[in-house]
């Protein structure tokens, strides 16, 4: 049933490239619950796929499962064509997947930089030695990372409260440098669990122009999960729909528009 | 305008990363430290340097290493007197194995030291955090202060259970033993002074610091970002003993000069550190140094206002040294929890804007 796309450009100029990533028979088991039930999809290279569904259906165990919070009982995590043994989340950091909290997780007593600098953590490599000095490469890298830090700081719009405390922002500022510390990892995958959340609708067009921005510019892939159906019809190339912890859809929005099961998921279905 | 940045521009991104970055707090510390260097060593006299300067240096730089484990890292500890201890009889076994190494040398050996005891103190740090982690650092507080006790190794089988600091000497001069002149206790301690704190406010700073402080505020969030929490954790362990072993073997060999390890680095000596980092602020350099400035004055000031000036007896002063402590303790935990170094921040932020606010 799996839909064999060749890579290719799409209306709009986006490169649709190969699978980056590739689920495979996905099982998670909390004791007897099962929450996660042989689920395979693909995230291919440049594009927005959205995991949508009603609450509990397990997209965000699906989202833990990929960032390595969660370790599946049975399946596959192939990545840039490899199978990934199991990892913790600082590993699967570093292999280059980002992510973003549906509850904002910042570090409430840094800076806005500060936050954003511990993005560039796993691009920073210079020994505890090196920074009691701070002169040399200790110096020289934190001013390059600065400068990458910057321009982040720039695309998203938040040169104004670069140095204020982030425990003193708005919720709408707060997701916004949460972006911005995740795209300061320079991620290949970049994970955002429930980006709109608790945003009104000027916040969630400003979210909207960023993500589509961030894809466009800088190609990253996307994946994200969101209730708004009309964002996620909007945004995503594919759209992967769950239910109780099973696939009940995976298509262009288009088709998943017209599915039938997808319909009863969100509307409820008589039973006769 | 006592204070102020206008006009103060930033071209490159080191010069806004540096320590100091408004003109007017950087000329007040080199002033300071002009001070410290050209002006103290000249007057200072043997009342001063015992009573007031020396702990207040050597406590500084055991607050700062607490700051970075607690203040920074997120990590409470209640083995700091415990980590003293390592660093003071780090520092006598090796001044009497290797007399003829440099004591300058020795003090940063038992740094060392202490840093690799601090590690191995703070795995379980892997498993368990706040209340139950302090629980865990108070049983090296005590463990090691039985071992200090109980083998005899460590103070060299003397009588009295005691260890006392041998006669050495830094280009000529003495620095420890009973000859030693007050600026030179004074100067030695300052410079390890100056050097700890420089250290670690560049690791504060920079990327290191960046992970201990993520740690800190939200361990998962820093996992999610590539830290890996055991490096950071530990390395803020060994970092955060190294200064404390400095600190305890200057409190040994050049202030007190022979301790009894239950007495001077009892679990008293841990809470001390700890009130430092509370009052002065944690998560700050500045705040060590003011938390240690003030637990230091205060004895001295009630000293001299209720025996000295009121005619109280000395003991009832005492209780009410304990009293006055317990009470700040709360006011800060409550009013103020970022300490002294936040009213200075604030202080400073109305400053910039004095005396037109508007």
């Amino acid at each position: 049933m799996k839909d064999q796309v060749e890579p290719h450009v799409t209306a709009d100029g986006r490169r649709i490239g190969g699978v980056l990533m590739d689920l495979r028979g996905i099982t998670l088991r909390f004791g007897g619950v099962e929450a996660i039930k042989n689920i395979s999809f693909d995230i291919r290279e440049g594009e927005i796929r959205a995991i949508i569904g009603p609450n509990g259906a397990g997209k965000s165990s699906m989202l833990n499962v990929i960032s390595g919070f969660y370790h599946p009982q049975d399946g596959e995590v192939w990545f840039r064509g490899a199978k990934r043994p199991a990892m913790k989340p600082f590993q699967v950091a570093r292999l280059g997947i980002a992510r973003t909290f549906q509850n904002i997780a910042l570090f409430d007593g840094m800076s806005v930089l500060d936050n954003i600098m511990t993005g560039r953590l796993t691009h920073m490599k210079t020994g505890l030695l090196s920074q009691m000095v701070w002169a040399g490469p200790a110096a020289r890298e934190e001013a390059e990372n600065r400068a990458v830090v910057e321009r982040i700081i720039d695309f998203l719009e938040i040169q104004a409260i670069r140095k204020t405390p982030v425990g003193r922002l708005p919720y709408g500022l707060k997701k916004r440098v949460e972006l911005a510390r995740a795209l300061a990892a320079e991620p290949k995958l970049l994970l955002l669990d429930e980006p709109m959340a608790g945003m009104n609708v000027e916040e969630k067009e400003d979210m909207s122009r960023f993500i589509l921005d961030v894809n466009d510019e800088f190609g990253t892939t996307i994946a994200l999960i969101e209730h708004d159906m009309g964002v996620v019809m909007d945004l995503s190339d594919r759209v992967v729909v769950m239910d109780y912890g099973r696939k009940i859809g995976d298509g262009t929005p288009a088709e998943i528009r017209a599915n039938q099961e997808v319909i009863d998921a969100y509307l409820g279905v008589a039973h006769d | 305008m006592l204070y102020r940045e206008a006009g103060d521009f930033k071209t490159t991104y080191a010069a806004d990363s540096q320590t100091f970055p408004i003109r007017s707090d950087r000329w007040r510390y080199f002033a300071v430290l002009a001070i410290a260097w050209g002006v103290i060593p000249f007057v200072i006299d043997d009342y001063w340097a015992n009573a007031i300067l020396v702990p207040f240096l050597i406590y500084s730089i055991a607050a700062i290493g607490l700051n970075i484990l607690t203040g920074y890292c997120g990590q409470v500890s209640l083995g700091t007197g415990g980590f003293m201890a390592v660093g003071a009889y780090s520092v006598y076994k090796l001044m009497t194995m290797f007399p003829e190494v440099s004591i300058v040398v020795h003090v940063i050996l038992a740094g060392g030291i202490t840093a690799l005891v601090g590690t191995a103190f703070g795995l379980p740090s892997l498993r368990i955090k706040g209340f139950y982690l302090a629980v865990a650092t108070l049983a090296a507080q005590f463990f090691l202060v039985w071992l200090f006790n109980k083998v005899g190794w460590f103070y060299n089988y003397s009588a009295s259970g005691q260890i006392s600091a041998p006669e050495r000497f830094v280009a000529g001069v003495a620095v420890t033993g009973a000859n030693t002149a007050p600026w030179a206790q004074y100067l030695i301690c300052l410079a390890f002074v100056t050097v700890c704190a420089i250290v670690a406010r560049n690791l504060t700073r920079g990327s290191v610091g960046r992970k201990w402080m993520a740690i800190r505020d939200m361990d998962i969030a820093a996992e999610i970002i590539g830290v890996n929490p055991l490096t950071a954790k530990l390395s803020a362990f060994a970092v955060s003993s190294f200064f404390i072993g400095i600190s305890g073997a200057l409190f040994f060999a050049v202030y007190l000069g022979a301790v009894e390890v239950g007495e001077a680095f009892g679990i008293q000596k841990s809470f001390l550190v700890l009130f430092m980092c509370i009052i002065g602020g944690l998560g700050s350099i500045f705040g060590s140094f003011a938390g240690a400035a003030f637990l230091v004055l205060l004895p001295v000031a009630l000293k001299v206002l209720g025996v000295d000036l009121l005619g109280w007896p000395s003991s009832t002063v005492a209780h009410l040294q304990l009293v006055a402590v317990g009470a700040l303790i709360m006011f800060f935990l409550i009013k103020e929890p970022h300490g002294l170094a936040q009213l200075w921040r604030v202080t400073k932020e109305k400053l910039r804007l004095w005396p037109f606010p508007y």
